[in-house]
């Protein structure tokens, strides 16, 4: 029997209240770097000034300790939980809560979740609850990666219900749609996570999975390498460009992940992010 | 790039004289208003109450700002996606709002008011609430306060950057600009 590794909640607290700050503040290096490239490569004067003021504002929020979009976002957690740690000294999602309680006070980030959303639509100031995503994994190892994710994006997301018979025609024209309707609204150049397969709750959690992988890393399965470039290609020609003022540069990445589903299914999700693509991970 | 320098109030003048595409730097005073801001406000108007600022010659900056950090006036400050704001945008043109700045697209019945009203639609750049906060001076909550991020606010500006996305000649950035880059995949 594997030795069981204590880890304190309290621990996680203290984690999650760094990340909820840092992931706010500093531009991942490879989506700073993207943003770089797109600005050589950009043809349209506009959008040229549009990349330039975002590389110059990932510098001032880093510099000045501040976000880099006001909308500072559900907090999302991806929690990698090893069966050999057994979690003492509190309940783990109230730990998490209270990280993002002290994370957004302390980090001065803007509180935007509201309770009982069909009717009062209340603040409910602190930015809590945490969506939060738990799968066991083996060993002793607790991994926690906190995704800042704006409204203006996710509302541009999409879930289709395709039939089998519509394959991979019918799959890449759906997310082309879904970013030509999108147009400037999810403040371009975006990134586009896929999920393919599973089931309506399955397929939406893979296509935000998808927008954690590393912007310049390749699939490891070729086909689905090759459907990632022809689709990048295919929304690059769309001619939306940087805040949909018209140029090249209207997608940074595509991120395509798939599983097994239904005989009778075909179920495809299109997670849409901003450029501000903001997100960190700690294993404690 | 040349840029139009422009001050608020806005004049109907001044609004003609502005075309989709053109890049100008604001320098005024703009209120800060998005969702629940904006049911208030064109319910007052229903009722026939005062509003808490004067919509004549106005500009709306559709936006949520971060907490201010000690020492400054407003936290991060960028524009928030302006479809949301579509249903009430009509009638507050028709009571005297000049200029909107936001992004995203806007629909067709805002885009028709901005003709017969003599109005103007910009974009800020979206994600770049850390530059953007630099061009804002003063921010005073003006109504609403239990709102929070979504009160009304008076904010100064200097040289704020924005394009024209859609003007009152019937102009629309967004589908001029995607028209002129789109291609064969």
């Amino acid at each position: 029997m594997s030795p069981v590794r204590e880890l304190d909640v309290g621990t996680v607290t203290e984690a999650v209240k760094d990340l909820c700050i840092t992931a706010n503040y500093d531009l991942p290096r490879d989506v700073y770097e993207a943003l770089e490239r797109a600005k050589k490569t950009e043809e349209s004067p506009v959008g040229v000034e549009v990349l330039k003021q975002l590389l110059e504002n990932a510098d001032i929020a880093a510099r000045d300790r501040v976000p880099i979009c006001q909308d500072t976002g559900l907090a999302v957690f991806f929690v990698e939980l090893g069966q050999d740690v057994n979690l003492v000294g509190g309940d783990l999602g109230a730990a998490i809560d209270e990280g993002v309680r002290r994370g957004y006070q302390e980090g001065y980030l803007r509180k935007s979740v509201v309770e009982e959303p069909a009717h009062a639509r209340r603040n409910t100031k602190d930015n809590t609850p945490a969506i939060v995503h738990t799968t066991v994994v083996p060993g002793d190892r607790f991994k926690i990666t906190m995704m800042a994710k704006g409204g203006g994006a996710e509302n541009m997301s999409t879930l289709n219900m395709l039939k089998p018979a519509q394959g991979w025609a019918g799959m890449s024209q759906a997310v082309v749609d879904t970013v030509s309707r999108a147009g400037s609204n999810p403040c371009p150049p975006v990134v586009i996570g896929v999920g393919i397969g599973g089931t309506i709750e399955a397929v939406t959690l893979l296509a935000k999975k998808a927008l954690l992988r590393e912007i310049g890393s390749v699939h490891p399965d070729s086909r689905i390498a090759a459907m990632e470039a022809e689709l990048l290609a295919r929304i690059n020609a769309l001619g939306i460009g940087p805040q949909g003022l018209g140029g090249r540069t209207t997608c940074l990445a595509v991120f395509i992940e798939e599983m097994p589903c239904h005989i009778a299914s075909m179920p495809m999700a299109v997670n849409v992010q901003c450029h501000a693509q903001r997100h960190k991970s700690v294993t404690l | 790039m040349a840029v139009k320098k422009i001050t608020t109030p806005l004049t109907d003048e001044v609004v003609r004289d502005l075309y989709a595409g053109d890049a100008v730097e604001i320098t005024g005073v703009v209120y800060q208003a998005r969702d629940a801001a904006h049911k208030r406000l064109v319910a007052l108007i229903e009722a026939g109450e005062p509003l808490p600022f004067d919509l004549k010659g106005a500009v709306i900056y559709y936006m949520g700002p971060s907490p201010a950090k000690p020492g400054r006036p407003i936290g991060s400050a960028g524009p928030t996606t302006s479809g949301r704001m579509d249903a009430y945008a009509p009638v507050l043109m028709r009571h005297g709002l000049k200029g909107m700045i936001g992004k995203g697209l806007r629909s067709a019945e805002v885009k028709q008011a901005m003709v017969d009203e003599t109005a103007v639609y910009f974009a800020a750049t979206g994600g770049a609430g850390a530059l953007l906060a630099q061009r804002i001076t003063a921010n005073e909550v003006i109504a609403w306060p239990e709102l929070g991020a979504e009160a009304v606010a008076r904010l100064e500006v200097v040289d704020f950057p924005a394009i024209v996305v859609n003007d009152c000649h019937g102009g629309d950035l967004y589908e001029e600009g995607r028209a002129k880059y789109a291609r064969e995949a």
